[in-house]
């Protein structure tokens, strides 16, 4: 054991004290926070160019009241179209908006017309329309004698409130879990994120693992290693080394992308999701969206944080364990040409990615079978079962997934193992999978 | 008593015999030389002896126990497809590799130190793998095989690569190691090499033993009567035609006969006709031509 320890010692202050790791540990959440804020400057662009617009209002239906908005700035006009061009030179203008009076006040279509030189991006001319049709909809409740406030009681706001067929009242604990709304969307935001995690984790790590074991190999310091200590040792020593490596980048990461993302927010003085979010929804009421911002709170204080952080870490060493012990496997029967590494590499990756794939489709229905199924198998579990785990999968299916896997990372260290000791001796060529199979099945 | 005792081991891969039903002892304290072309089987059998592969039957016993896995920390092997972390700097890689040899890092400190010293690269602790040339490299790597003062060194290919010099040099360390009552396994391909060092000798073909036993008396015994002569005068063409004469030229004669005693009849013969001796010695076969001779012998 003291020599396992030394070895998963090597192989991560190998990596913590290189530069790159450094690098990328410490510019990552810097580059993630720019890329937010400059995401969050690109969506709360509206163009800076604004416009002087002449409005000749046939009808009056506008009784000379448009607020200006969207870079818009609205005057009315008397005169006709033919004099305001005529007299361009005098007045300034970018364009003449020419509101035709209503051929008949129930007719549902209208068409404005908007002269000008330049043509209307797609957001003006949206905004342009919006704001007109909700001034001829005044116009046409004052010209019908309806009551405004009776109209909108006509709308009726629906939600659809999930709610349990069987409620256990004597638990006030599962009370919280009564979901809401919103939570499917919260559900979703949280477990897509999970499962991504886990998808770089096992992936990055992963090959990071296979290099090792392959640079050892091309070094040829494998056979002076492995006079000194079991193979399988230097194999899990890696392993978990590395493993250890990754851990101490995602918690680094978990403090500081946090951190950055709220000193920049102080910085640039506004929030990039509140920005996002406002532009998603144009026509959401403020007070909507506290509300909204209210339950998104009380949604997560909801999430069974207790079983999601657990579940997580265990899917977290389960999956890096399968996967690096089988990349480890692979790497040691990869010859001196790292270029053959790929047509071995593929019956590893094919896997990872297609998790990744049923785990945004399990992120839409979380609860099929498809999804249930691969969140069960062991070699998809790692990455879709943390994305269903939001949505409160039933406990048998966790369990059994859990076990699983336990029972699928311990099978693949083993076979990897079995691999790995005679692959790591192989100089020259890479192994064939007749010949990694038959690693496999020989006694040593 | 014996530091290694080879009992009858076999190992098959695959496609072949790697090891076939090799035995051998060897006293402790001697400098045992393994000696056989490419691929006949003698980096299987050290792996076998290093623990790093099993043997499929036979025995193997390591200073008198049964080899068991805490053998390897009282063995130091310098593989023939030998390297070093790149990355590493000379000092770290040292300590690595002797504490994983079991030694404690005060202890894994001094001797490193005192290694570094033998061979003038103390300074050389900071230095990056990388930074070094080959041949300060092997200078480190046979450092990294003999720190933890192992009862028996495994060098397989030791002077593969290496200059004149640092031969030299690592020659004499060996040498030092063996006074010191270390024993020494020297595995090579190249018979002359083994013939300076080794006072023991094991020939391995097609993964059997051939040969195995003193250098010394295995060339007596496949020794072929064969003469040298260095004179001056001539020698009467009649005492030539009783032998055969496989070289002559300049006052030299090497001549093939059935039996010692006839080389001295030869000799009392010419210096009876007035030929001065100057120079008389039997030449022993090279252990080049003994292996030649053993595996033709074989197939024959």
């Amino acid at each position: 054991m003291d020599k396992l320890w030394l070895i998963i010692r090597r192989e991560y202050l190998v990596r913590v004290k290189k530069k790159s790791f450094i690098l990328t540990t410490l510019l990552a959440p810097l580059a993630i926070a720019l890329l937010m804020v400059v995401v969050g400057l690109i969506f709360s662009y509206q163009g800076d160019e604004s416009k002087e617009i002449v409005i000749i209002d046939q009808g009056n239906m506008l009784e000379k009241r448009l607020k200006d908005e969207h870079n818009f700035y609205f005057r009315f006009s008397d005169r006709t179209l033919e004099e305001l061009i005529d007299n361009r030179s005098q007045e300034s203008f970018d364009g003449i908006l020419v509101i035709p009076p209503l051929r008949d006040i129930v007719s549902k279509k209208h068409t404005i017309f908007y002269y000008s030189d330049t043509n209307l991006d797609l957001d003006g001319s949206d905004a342009i329309q919006r704001l007109i049709r909700d001034k001829i909809r005044d116009f046409k409740i004052r010209e019908m004698n309806l009551d405004s406030e009776q109209l909108d009681n006509l709308n009726t706001q629906v939600t659809l409130d999930p709610e349990p067929l069987v409620r256990d009242d004597s638990d006030e604990e599962t009370a919280g879990d009564n979901p809401s709304p919103f939570t499917s969307v919260i559900a979703a935001g949280l477990g897509g994120l999970m499962g991504f995690a886990m998808y770089m984790i096992v992936f990055i790590n992963g090959m990071m693992v296979m290099r090792s074991v392959m640079e050892e190999k091309m070094n040829r310091v494998v056979e002076v290693m492995i006079s000194s200590v079991r193979p399988f040792y230097l194999m899990m020593g890696k392993i978990i080394g590395v493993g250890a490596v990754g851990l101490t980048q995602i918690i680094i990461w978990a403090i500081l992308i946090p951190l950055i993302a709220s000193g920049a927010n102080l910085i640039f003085g506004f929030d990039t999701q509140q920005v996002m979010l406002d532009e998603a929804s144009a026509e959401i009421h403020p007070d909507d969206l506290e509300m909204m911002a209210a339950q998104v709170m009380t949604e997560l204080k909801a999430i069974n944080w207790w079983l999601i952080v657990p579940c997580f870490i265990i899917f977290f060493f389960g999956g890096y364990i399968v996967y690096a012990s089988l990349f480890a496997g692979i790497g040691s029967a990869i010859g001196d040409d790292l270029a053959e590494s790929q047509a071995l590499t593929l019956p590893l990756t094919i896997p990872v990615i297609l998790a990744l794939y049923i785990m945004f489709a399990a992120l839409r229905v979380p609860n099929s079978s498809m999804a249930v199924w691969a969140s069960i198998f062991p070699f998809f579990s790692p990455i879709v079962m943390p994305a269903r785990l939001a949505f409160g999968p039933p406990a048998w299916q966790i369990i059994l997934s859990i076990v699983l896997l336990i029972a699928a990372a311990i099978f693949c260290v083993w076979i990897s193992g079995r691999i790995y000791r005679t692959g790591i001796l192989m100089y020259g060529k890479k192994g064939t999978f007749k010949e990694i199979w038959k690693w496999m099945i020989s006694k040593q | 008593m014996s530091i290694l005792e080879v009992k009858d081991v076999v190992k098959k891969y695959q496609n072949h015999i790697a090891v076939d039903h090799v035995s051998f002892d060897m006293a402790r304290g001697s400098i045992l030389g393994f000696l056989g072309p490419n691929g006949a089987g003698k980096t299987s059998l050290i792996r076998i002896i290093t623990t790093i592969t099993q043997a499929d039957s036979g025995a193997v016993f390591f200073d008198g126990e049964p080899l068991n896995l805490s053998h390897p920390e009282r063995i130091g092997y310098l593989p023939e497809e030998r390297g070093l972390y790149k990355k590493m700097k000379v000092g770290e890689q040292l300590t690595y590799l002797a504490r994983l040899k079991g030694l404690k890092p005060d202890e894994a400190k001094r001797e490193i130190g005192n290694w570094l010293e033998s061979f003038g690269i103390s300074d050389w602790w900071n230095k990056k793998i990388e930074e070094l040339s080959k041949g300060m490299q092997q200078k480190v790597q046979f450092v990294s095989t003999v720190v933890h003062r192992p009862k028996l060194i495994i060098l397989d290919e030791p002077f593969s690569g290496l200059d004149p010099i640092n031969t030299k040099l690592i020659k004499s360390q060996i040498r030092m190691l063996n006074d010191e009552g270390t024993s020494v396994i020297f595995s090579t391909h190249r018979m002359e090499q083994v013939e300076e060092i080794c006072e023991h000798i094991i020939l391995i073909n097609n993964g059997k033993s051939i040969l195995n036993g003193q250098v010394a008396r295995i060339k007596e015994l496949y020794k072929d009567h064969i003469f040298r002569f260095k004179y001056e005068g001539d020698i009467d063409p009649y005492l030539l035609d009783q032998v055969e004469v496989r070289e002559k030229q300049n006052g030299t004669i090497v001549v093939h006969v059935p039996t010692t005693g006839e080389a001295n009849t030869l000799m009392k013969a010419m210096m009876d006709r007035g030929v001065v001796i100057k120079h008389f010695e039997e030449m022993l076969p090279t252990l080049n031509d003994i292996f030649i001779k053993k595996v033709t012998e074989k197939d024959g």
